[in-house]
């Protein structure tokens, strides 16, 4: 089995400084009916991408809370995760004739982590496409089985989700990070907004000669402005784009450009998408392409702290938490109304929207040409962070489910 | 009956917790979103307008409710907008009855405007419903010192939970605490000051701190003192 050791315990009772004592109190009174009783997570990846990096610290909270929380990964071989990225991608949209050898080669992985995996939790929480197949191990009655998808379904290539939908049918629920996600199914649909945690060294506060020290590392002048997209290199995620906006504002702006990202251990098609944006960014000292180690959570801090501007202008999104981090820190965001980034982004009070590459850049004109403004919305967006997509807010999400599920109330 | 020292009834604080579920209704234009309205069930009335306002209550400029939020920004309907997000939920003490004025809203404006009735929006407005789960915090109160330790210790849902949304358990146009603070201890003036603390220029934390200043403001003006109000003949 791969069970993941998650990272270092922060106590719940020290997120009392950010949410305040009394909501660290109501965690606890919504977790005492469900004392003892065991969850599974499971997911694809220990490392790298938002699912792992948010189990990470899920984990162990829910640990403080006293439950039982366990967190297993599937492993699979290059071939099981090249059909699932084709998965991913086609679930996005994008074209994809599924050949039979690629459902083959799902369902052999699916059986081959079966025998490995306990699943035999209260409650097992599977996290998206790639581990969906173990619900054929499900002893009906015997545990509730939700199945928690982080990705944008909005548009899926129908081949692929017919196939996955026998599988997401047999669960009690489906979790989505939007209800324009849902899809027809005759289960429970949930809304769960994904989470930050602020006290993670990739949110916490920095002390300035930290982040003095990393501009100065990377060649980035702090004395002007910096505009920053912080995403993995990948084509859904629109670097190409982000340079053609940044040439626009550079016809009006003195601005310099930051994309930094890294691949995830499921994504091989990370390393062709960056060879493009270097290809792109040939010639132009003012845009830094930097390919971070897959933990390199103070540098991103940094980077999001440093900038005048975050960008996430993602062609297709499932929540994007790049946008909570940046606003986290007060920043003013520009961003691609897909996905679920409208939830984070109210126009033009947490941030603004935008639809193309002339619309990004005609944003970040508005916001470099009014400051006042920029600071208001990354005010309001710290809030709206705050009381939503904190994951003090995600354990009170996964306590009330299981509360609702297991009928302990 | 007169105000007591400490109520014979304890106020009892709860948590409370709510799992958002999406629902298969969706609208596009506004005689769909009237149909959502009139079909589907309370939860969503309940979610997209008393659950909004508690996740969104930083946003003190402009900001209502869902259906007002998604008419202005979506639909592109400025009039219609301003109509729904003046609907004051503090004014319902049933779902049935904001339901019955939010519909009418809608359907005035289609048939005043029939050429925007069916007009695409931008983005689908999608209806949700909440589940609500509350449990008791094992916090109680029978003095008004215990009842502003209690106060200071809510987290901003359980509050709004006890604030707010109470008005619909009580079938009455006031609040948990309101409730408590008359009948339980007498103070009706205090109880109707509590009760015009304004949600929707307030945030969470500003309210709270409002209702804490008027707690204050009665802890001294009866601090050793036998003054006190008379509670109203029943």
């Amino acid at each position: 089995m791969t069970a993941v050791q998650t990272a270092n315990r922060i106590p719940l009772d020290d997120y009392a400084a950010v949410v305040g004592a009394g909501e660290i109190e109501e965690l606890r009174a919504l977790a005492r009916p469900l004392q003892g009783r065991r969850v599974e997570m499971v997911n694809s990846t220990a490392v790298g991408g938002g699912v792992a990096e948010m189990l990470n610290r899920l984990v162990p909270l829910a640990e403080d809370l006293g439950l039982p929380f366990s967190w297993d990964v599937i492993t699979g071989g290059e071939d099981f995760f090249q059909v699932t990225k084709a998965f991913h991608n086609a679930l996005h949209g994008a074209p994809y004739h599924p050949q039979p050898r690629d459902f083959d080669i799902f369902r052999e992985y699916q059986q081959r982590n079966l025998h490995r995996l306990p699943l035999d939790a209260e409650f097992v929480i599977i996290h998206d496409p790639q581990p969906v197949g173990l619900i054929e191990d499900r002893t009906n009655g015997k545990n509730h089985w939700v199945w928690r998808c982080h990705i944008d379904l909005s548009h899926p290539n129908p081949a692929v989700w017919n196939f996955l939908h026998s599988y997401v049918s047999r669960y009690d629920g489906a979790i989505f990070s939007s209800p324009e996600f849902a899809r027809q199914l005759p289960i429970p649909q949930y809304l769960f907004y994904p989470a930050i945690d602020p006290l993670a060294e990739k949110n916490r506060d920095l002390p300035p000669e930290f982040i003095a020290n990393v501009l100065s590392r990377y060649q980035i002048d702090p004395l002007r402005p910096i505009l920053t997209q912080i995403s993995r290199f990948d084509r859904l995620k629109d670097p190409l784009g982000v340079i053609r906006a940044y040439r626009i504002v550079r016809r009006y702006f003195d601005c310099q450009l930051v994309l930094a990202g890294g691949s995830a251990s499921d994504d091989p098609e990370g390393a062709q998408v960056l060879k493009e944006v270097h290809r792109a960014a040939e010639g132009d000292p003012d845009i830094k392409v930097l390919e971070l180690p897959v933990w390199a959570p103070l540098e991103v801090n940094a980077l999001q702290r440093a900038s005048s501007i975050v960008i996430q202008k993602s062609l297709r999104e499932g929540f994007g938490l790049t946008v909570s981090e940046a606003l986290w820190k007060k920043k003013p965001v520009v961003a691609s109304a897909v996905g679920g980034i409208p939830t984070q982004i109210i126009h033009k009070h947490t941030g603004l929207l935008a639809h193309s590459v002339e619309g990004t850049a005609y944003q970040i004109r508005f916001l470099l040409s009014h400051p006042e403004i920029a600071a208001r919305l990354g005010e309001r967006g710290h809030e709206h962070v705050k009381e939503n997509f904190l994951i003090t807010q995600n354990l009170r999400r996964y306590l009330t489910l299981f509360l609702s599920l297991g009928g302990a109330v | 009956m007169h105000l007591m020292d400490t109520a014979e009834t304890p106020f009892n604080f709860f948590t409370v917790a709510n799992l958002t579920r999406i629902t298969n209704i969706s609208a596009m234009t506004l005689s769909e979103l009237l149909a959502g309205l009139e079909q589907c069930n309370d939860a969503s009335i309940f979610h997209h307008t008393f659950q909004t306002l508690s996740s969104h209550h930083f946003l003190t400029e402009g900001f209502s409710n869902d259906f007002a939020q998604w008419v202005l920004a979506d639909a592109n309907r400025d009039a219609l907008a301003e109509q729904l997000a003046a609907l004051d939920i503090r004014d319902y003490s049933s779902l049935a009855a904001l339901r019955a004025d939010l519909c009418q809203l809608v359907r005035g404006f289609c048939k005043l405007h029939p050429e925007f009735a069916c007009q695409s929006a931008l983005e689908p407005f999608y209806f949700c419903e909440s589940i609500e789960v509350a449990l008791p915090l094992g916090l109680t109160a029978t003095s008004l010192d215990e009842f502003r330790v209690g106060i200071t210790h809510l987290s901003h849902s359980s509050f709004y939970f006890h604030f707010i949304s109470s008005r619909l358990r009580l079938h009455l146009r006031t609040n948990d605490f309101s409730h408590w603070l008359a009948d339980g201890l007498g103070l009706i003036t205090l109880a109707e000051n509590v009760n015009r603390i304004d949600i929707y220029t307030n945030t969470l934390d500003s309210a709270r701190n409002k209702l804490l200043r008027l707690v204050d403001r009665e802890r001294r003006k009866h601090d050793g003192s036998t003054d006190r109000e008379p509670h109203p003949a029943r």
